[in-house]
């Protein structure tokens, strides 16, 4: 494979001081030589989610850090405020899918690199698809497709019969994130660092102004661009929703929050201010991404070729005032819905839905009172409210395998009461159940289905 | 590190695998913390709740408030809840559908209630949004006002507040508009 016009030694001068010397801190499979390098070239597939801010940044140092095996998801094209920082967008390219220009932009400055582009949402996607990648790089901002793409890569993973997870099932995941000066970068390996579902709690709640304050009091220019918004467009635009990428829509947000600001005596409205409000966007820095994507692309070539230990496991970076950055080492929760083992149940093919949520009640791990249970998104018994308990009392007399369509082992959730020092609190809690007896040779996916 | 050969033997194993295997449902984070929610349910007894799409599409309902005390005493008033797949990190989105005369409560169905914007926290849950709800029937609010004429009225003249609520419910005019009727 070796051609020799891209293969000189020189231009991998810097990524094989990484990979051909021993070290003190690298990890405890790595193995140093010239082999590393190329089986980096030819096996570490990695995929990038999104083609925005960060990744642009970030296929660009994939493939100068020596990553040939790349593709790019984006369901976006690209707009004219994105050429500030999506340095790889010119202005002819405005309206062209991300992904597709993005992937053909560095193909052409990078020789030996190939990037296949994927022009759709990710939940278009079949989950085995994101299976077929050694690392996932995420350059996303929204809470919900991070979520979306931890599930997805958590579902992949297995744990042994000792609650141990298995390693050629885990699929590690870097996450970046920037928010004007500030951003994150983060490492997830599944079952052993804390997925994103682990620390959710992270994230600071939305900035939401009371409803009444927008129609009653407003004191900002975001209140009256809220009314607009929120109050307004409902009132005059009946049953028609409302589409942020609409320029008509928005222009008319603007026109309407400009009289109501008129009307209050309430500077500050502008179109771009109103865009910001409406879409809820923090003027992006191009700097920020470059810094966090390398942070992030390091960490993946960590991971691939084991040259030095990973981050561990969250760096956050602020570049408002100075520099301030710094490693946080969070823990993974041990009953995380997402990437925890679940408490293992081996069950008989007989046994009735009934007779189950009496042995969870009973199960020394469980001690679970009035259960209800779902799998896969269906709700095989709910104790509340009365409706729902109706409609589905009829399955507590079914064997719980013809319930679960006969599946030799998945994940189900169950929902109850437990008692702690004579105190009762509600919890949820996965279960892996997995039923004697039958053959289960064919079957991979466990850990997931959340 | 990631074994490189060794995921690459895995990964086409598994491939061949996979053939026959039924389709995986992805269930949100977010859909199980509702199935808690909904699992747990106490309502009160002026409350009804209900599900269009079935027992398994719980992330849209409806829930009906039969008031059994104050001004909105015998009245029925229906919500839709819209929970997203980031529940609870996000308040659940919800509507009134009956048109009210209410001071916290515009003709749009907009409900001015606290713990669904500013003050919503991830430990709140359904049962809390429904008995806020309730609250705003008992205890109309004149100071944090959405339909702002019904507010002034009730600050200024409760028996006259009381009258229009009496006479929207029973499908009348109350000023310029008009109410269906919501009393049965």
């Amino acid at each position: 494979m070796a051609n020799p016009d891209f293969e000189s030694n020189a231009r991998w001068r810097d990524l094989d001081k990484l990979l051909l010397r021993p070290g003190n801190l690298v990890n405890e499979n790595f193995e140093p030589g010239p082999q590393l390098r190329s089986d980096l070239q030819e096996y570490a597939r990695v995929l990038v989610v999104g083609a925005g801010g960060l990744g642009c940044e970030l296929l660009k140092d994939f493939a100068l850090s020596g990553f040939r095996n790349l593709e790019v998801i984006d369901m976006d094209r690209i707009e004219v405020t994105n050429l500030n920082r999506q340095f790889l967008f010119r202005l002819q390219d405005v309206g062209r899918p991300k992904a597709e220009v993005a992937a053909q932009r560095v193909m052409e400055r990078v020789s030996g690199v190939n990037i296949v582009p994927h022009f759709c949402r990710i939940e278009d996607k079949e989950v085995e698809f994101y299976n077929d990648f050694n690392i996932i790089a995420l350059g996303l901002d929204s809470i919900e497709a991070r979520s979306y793409i931890n599930a997805v890569a958590c579902s992949f993973l297995e744990y042994d019969s000792e609650d141990n997870p298995i390693q050629e099932t885990m699929k590690p995941m870097v996450d970046g994130g920037t928010e004007g000066f500030k951003g994150h970068a983060r490492v997830i390996m599944p079952g052993v660092t804390p997925c994103f579902e682990c620390t959710i709690w992270l994230f600071p709640p939305q900035v939401k102004f009371p409803l009444c304050t927008l129609a009653e009091t407003p004191r900002t220019a975001a209140h009256c661009i809220e009314y607009a918004h929120l109050i307004k467009w409902d009132e005059v635009n009946s049953g028609k929703a409302f589409d942020a990428d609409d320029p008509e829509h928005m222009q008319w947000i603007y026109s309407e929050a400009t009289k109501r600001a008129e009307l209050f005596g309430i500077p500050g409205v502008t179109y771009s201010l109103t865009q910001g409000v409406v879409k809820n966007i923090i003027p992006a820095i191009a700097s920020t991404n470059a810094i966090i994507s390398a942070a992030c692309a390091l960490e993946a070539l960590k991971l691939a070729t084991g040259c030095s230990k990973t981050l561990s496991n969250y760096l956050t970076y602020n570049g408002l005032e100075g520099l301030h950055t710094k490693v946080t080492e969070f823990f993974k929760d041990k009953d995380c819905l997402v990437c925890g083992p679940g408490v293992l149940l081996e069950l008989d093919t007989s046994i009735t839905l009934q007779k189950f949520i009496e042995l969870v009640e009973e199960h020394p791990k469980l001690l679970l009172a009035k259960a209800s249970v779902t799998h896969r998104g269906k709700n095989l018994y709910m104790q509340a409210p009365p409706v729902l308990e109706e409609m589905t009392r009829s399955n507590l007399n079914l064997p719980l395998y013809d319930l679960m369509d006969k599946t030799p082992k998945d994940v189900i959730h169950i929902t109850g009461m437990v008692s702690k020092n004579d105190k009762k609190t509600s919890c949820l809690r996965k279960l892996r159940v997995v039923f004697k007896g039958v053959d289960v040779v064919t079957e991979m996916d466990t850990a997931g289905g959340a | 590190m990631i074994r490189l050969f060794k995921v690459k033997e895995k990964q086409r194993e598994a491939a061949e695998n996979n053939n026959g295997r039924a389709p995986v449902k992805k269930q949100s984070p977010g859909e199980l913390r509702l199935n808690k929610d909904i699992s747990e349910l106490n309502l009160p007894q002026t409350t009804k709740i209900s599900f269009p799409n079935g027992k398994d599409e719980l992330m849209n309902f409806e829930v009906s408030i039969r008031p059994d005390e104050g001004y909105y005493r015998s009245g029925k008033f229906e919500f839709t809840f819209q929970v997203s797949p980031t529940y609870p990190h996000e308040a659940p989105k919800v509507k009134c559908k009956t048109k009210v005369y209410h001071p916290n409560i515009d003709l749009e169905g907009n409900v001015c209630l606290n713990i669904l914007r500013e003050d919503w926290k991830p430990v709140l849950n359904i049962n809390t949004v429904i008995y806020g709800l309730n609250y705003l029937f008992t205890h109309p609010n004149h100071e944090d006002p959405l339909n702002h004429e019904a507010a002034a009225v009730l600050r200024d003249n409760p028996k006259t507040f009381e009258a229009n609520v009496r006479r929207a419910m029973s499908g009348g005019y109350v000023g310029n508009n008009t109410f269906s009727r919501c009393i049965y």
